[in-house]
């Protein structure tokens, strides 16, 4: 608002504009808004009012067909916190989070330094670091379906070389939500190392140069330049890969449709699941709130640090 | 003497490294090419084969006969190519107004724009669910695309792009009587192509392995999408690992085509949220 006054105010005299002005103000108006409008008109049919729909329905228990027949207040909430389900999808989604964020950041943090490297043919390595931004999850979790193959598959064949014992990838509780995180930190690494090369290649020679007049190593380089240049790359990654994690459902659906014993669960596979098998739409909903007041906290926790950070700057 | 041979040295040990990790990264790809080109009975053998012995396309034809997979192909490609154009245009449109037009609410209405970043589309799944049943379009290429047409991403990225090309010409060009709309046509569009070749990749990449709405909303043969009719290959007893293999390689080639040939653009894409604006 003021700032668009501010620009306004160049156009007048004192503190009255002129009809002319003021005409040619609302000519502007006008003009711009049918540009935006093919936008807004579809922002507005399939975002923010099925936004607001979501929340109301979450009031509401339905019939089968998704229609609210009863208000019930904050009931649905009070069905989250009281129901193992949601509390387990939570939990699920938390754990999932920490399984895959922080490795697959370490992990490109490894690869986009040795694409970093200055060597021949190095583009091509870098190719290859970035491989997996091509492929989808549903593929990506097809692959690993098989990998994962109690009998047939080449994971365990291959850990035997190295005398590890065959280990029950996604028929066990305790293993499946690890075999689904490994998978989705491979297919995270590309995206990741990508980001984090732009940002490598971003920082200025000179700080390099300085450093070895000074006589500092690799390590030192790394640590004192590197590192702290990207801190604001890796903050940026953090948040993109929790906001991925915690959306993440092609993985579950494909890979263990939420088992063994609700182990995989998270929160959109459970979603999926109440609203579009059970038919528990005003459930569904609720949890849906709950995914959307997680990343907006996420996105305005993003904003807040950044906008301190170009303040500080 | 010395300091060239610890050179070579040195790079010949990262030469090793980099080996080694690429050999690593791309095993879960190389596993799939291996397995397409097994036989029924090396797959199912034990210890896996980890090399093809002999180089057959009989499992491609075989996922190809068994399963629609070109129709589901066409499908995706329909989809993803009405989603770029419909997010190139709403983009651009909006972008114009944004970088071109002072108008009163500028900002309220870019950051109108840029809050549709924070809204998770699976927030909003089940209304927009409701809404596509209700209007009948499930099974439809409008209910796979239109929802998806407009992006606060692309209107930012383009927007950042317009706002290097100078005001003034746009100001001289509306001075000597070019309507605006012709500016951005005649003038605009040709020097964003960059900007916009990101754009059509990114959003083009984006819906292709798109898997939950089309999961949702689709479940007559003919308008599955390829991802997730490949994924339905291996809940089918009839299909064997090398069978299902030939089709995710199957799926995965055009990204690949594209992921090679666009490469720079695609970067561009997914780095542009990475880097202050």
């Amino acid at each position: 608002m003021a700032v668009s006054e501010r620009i306004s105010g160049s156009h007048t005299v004192g503190r009255f504009k002129s009809t002319g002005v003021r005409q040619r103000e609302i000519k502007r108006f006008f003009t711009a808004l049918l540009y935006l409008l093919p936008s807004l008109i579809l922002f507005s049919t399939f975002t923010f009012i099925p936004l607001i729909r979501t929340i109301g329905l979450s009031t509401y228990l339905t019939n089968p067909l998704g229609i609210a027949v009863k208000f019930v207040g904050l009931a649905q909430y009070e069905k989250l916190f009281s129901t193992p389900v949601f509390v387990n999808s939570m939990q699920r989604s938390l754990l999932f989070v920490a399984y895959t964020v922080p490795t697959s950041i370490i992990v490109s943090l490894g690869l986009a330094l040795l694409g970093n490297l200055r060597l021949k043919g190095i583009s091509f390595f870098r190719m290859v670091f970035s491989v997996t931004i091509a492929v989808s999850a549903a593929t990506a979790s097809l692959i690993f379906k098989y990998l994962y193959h109690p009998a047939l598959g080449s994971l365990n064949y291959l850990l035997s070389f190295l005398n590890i014992d065959p280990v029950p990838w996604l028929t066990n509780e305790n293993t499946a939500l690890m075999a689904v995180s490994l998978g989705t930190v491979w297919l995270q690494i590309g995206l990741n190392t990508v980001i984090l090369l732009a940002a490598m290649q971003g920082i200025s020679e000179e700080l390099y140069e300085s450093a070895m007049i000074d006589g500092a190593n690799y390590w030192h380089k790394f640590r004192s330049i590197t590192i702290p240049m990207l801190s604001s790359t890796f903050f940026f990654l953090i948040v993109v890969d929790m906001l991925a994690a915690f959306q993440a459902f092609t993985q579950i659906h494909v890979l263990t449709s939420g088992g063994p014993l609700d182990s995989t669960n998270v929160l959109v596979f459970s979603i999926y699941r109440e609203f579009y098998f059970n038919g528990a739409y005003g459930f569904a909903a609720a949890q849906a709130v709950m995914l959307f007041l997680i990343m907006l906290a996420l996105t305005v926790f993003q904003f807040g640090v950044l906008e301190k950070k170009v303040f500080y700057d | 003497m010395d300091y060239k041979l610890k050179r070579i040295l040195t790079s010949t040990v990262f030469y090793i490294v980099l080996m080694v990790v690429a050999v690593i990264v791309l095993f879960p790809i190389w596993t799939a090419i291996n397995i397409s080109f097994l036989d029924d009975s090396q797959v199912a053998q034990y210890p896996p084969q980890l090399f093809p012995t002999h180089f057959s396309l009989a499992n491609y034809a075989r996922a190809l006969e068994q399963a629609p997979l070109l129709r589901y192909l066409f499908n995706s490609v329909a989809q993803s190519t009405l989603v770029m154009l419909g997010q190139l245009v709403t983009a651009c449109l909006a972008a114009y107004a944004f970088a071109f037009i002072d108008f009163k609410w500028r900002n309220v209405l870019f950051l109108i724009f840029l809050a549709t970043l924070m809204i998770p589309w699976e927030a909003t799944i089940i209304p927009n669910y409701l809404l596509i049943k209700k209007l009948k379009w499930d099974n439809t290429f409008q209910g796979l695309a239109i929802p998806f047409m407009a992006t606060g991403f692309g209107t930012f990225l383009l927007r950042q792009f317009f706002l290097k090309i100078p005001k003034e010409l746009h100001d001289a060009a509306v001075m000597d009587g070019c309507s605006s709309f012709r500016f951005l046509l005649t003038i605009v569009l040709p020097l964003a192509r960059p900007a916009l070749g990101t754009l059509a990749v990114y959003s083009f990449l984006q819906t292709y392995n798109q898997y939950l709405w089309p999961l949702l909303i689709t479940n007559d043969q003919t308008m599955r999408t390829v991802q997730i009719g490949i994924a339905l290959l291996q809940d089918e007893e009839r299909f064997m690992f090398n069978t299902v293999m030939a089709g995710v390689v199957f799926v995965l080639l055009p990204t690949f085509i594209l992921f090679i040939f666009s490469n720079r653009q695609l970067i561009r894409g997914l780095t542009a949220g990475a880097v202050k604006g």
